[in-house]
């Protein structure tokens, strides 16, 4: 699997929202694009990653 | 803007000072004497100073007639009039995008003047309506829409379908989180600009645009987040701002890479 551009091992059955939580973010402050779309918000509890998927993480912090 | 740019005044042993908390000084003298001021200048007919034909002889003059086609026809939503919003706003306006939609809520404040294109007489009005005031200073025959409100899944759809590009300007990081999930969700189609980690005087050098996925784009350093002593700064916002402003009209020219 890809993250943000690195290759990353999938670590067995995992959905988007393990991988929110696996990598330490706050779901409120990410967007997360799967093969090139957005995961709804409603759907990142049941959306599941394999080994082939390209995911982008976006993260926003405070300012503008 | 409600939230501060100095997250937290608890200091640990050996941290810095925390900023002194901006008290508004004013006399009534001068709070009167800035709404007249600003009353004046939005009572001036445009047209008293300038013709439509001048403005667009000097903006084709600049650009040519088939770029300045292309900028008459776009929409651009700012959503958030702050640092970043006011500073695109007026870039866009400067160039003659045709249609500028501002969103934002909220009211200006004096502490905001240190980066956001509000003047002295601005202060204390809502923020749509001051920075209407400033793009009509610029180009008083563009299409300017105000919407005092705050951006939510009950009315980013219809606040949102009519305008072209979208610029995420927001402050807060779940209202920028929130806006750009809510655009990717709801209208796939529909060029996005985002923005994020402008805080401080750090290098220009790590502000970089990405294109994130097909529609959606990414302006800044993406982790620096003002704390104290390094707050968000008139010249690295306006990295960013430009950024993004560059960006949308990338978009609107047809240049889709970042």
């Amino acid at each position: 699997m890809k993250i943000n551009g690195q290759d990353v091992a999938l670590d067995g059955a995992t959905t988007v929202d393990a991988l929110i939580a696996a990598r330490g973010l706050d779901p409120r402050r990410v967007a997360i694009e799967l093969n090139g779309n957005v995961v709804p918000r409603a759907q990142r509890a049941t959306t599941q990653l394999k080994d082939s998927d390209v995911v982008e993480i976006v993260s926003f912090v405070q300012g503008g | 803007m409600v939230s501060s740019t100095t997250p937290s005044n608890a200091s640990a042993p050996g941290a810095p000072e925390p900023n002194p908390p901006f008290v508004p000084s004013a006399t009534q003298e001068q709070i009167d004497e800035r709404r007249r001021v600003f009353d004046a200048l939005r009572a001036l007919d445009p047209a008293s100073l300038v013709s439509r034909q001048e403005i667009r002889d000097a903006l084709l003059e600049r650009h040519g007639a088939a770029t300045q086609a292309k900028l008459d026809a776009a929409s651009v939503a700012i959503c958030g009039c702050g640092g970043l919003g006011s500073t695109v706003a007026v870039a866009l306006t400067r160039i003659g995008v045709g249609h500028l939609h501002l969103i934002d809520f909220d009211v200006v404040d004096m502490t905001n003047l240190n980066r956001q294109q509000y003047s002295l007489w601005h202060v204390g009005l809502p923020k749509t309506e001051a920075l209407r005031q400033v793009l009509a200073s610029i180009n008083p025959y563009l299409d300017v829409t105000c919407d005092q409100v705050k951006v939510d899944d009950g009315n980013v759809r219809e606040l949102l379908e009519n305008d072209g590009i979208v610029a995420e300007c927001f402050d807060v990081p779940e209202n920028k989180t929130f806006l750009v999930n809510a655009v990717l969700e709801t209208f796939p189609d529909k060029p996005l600009v985002s923005a994020s980690g402008m805080a401080g005087y750090r290098s220009s050098n790590l502000v970089t645009t990405r294109r994130v996925a097909r529609n959606f784009y990414f302006c800044g350093d993406g982790e620096t987040a003002p704390k104290p002593g390094a707050g968000l700064m008139a010249p690295r916002v306006g990295v960013v701002a430009s950024h993004e402003a560059n960006m949308v009209t990338r978009i609107i020219l047809g240049e889709l890479d970042a």
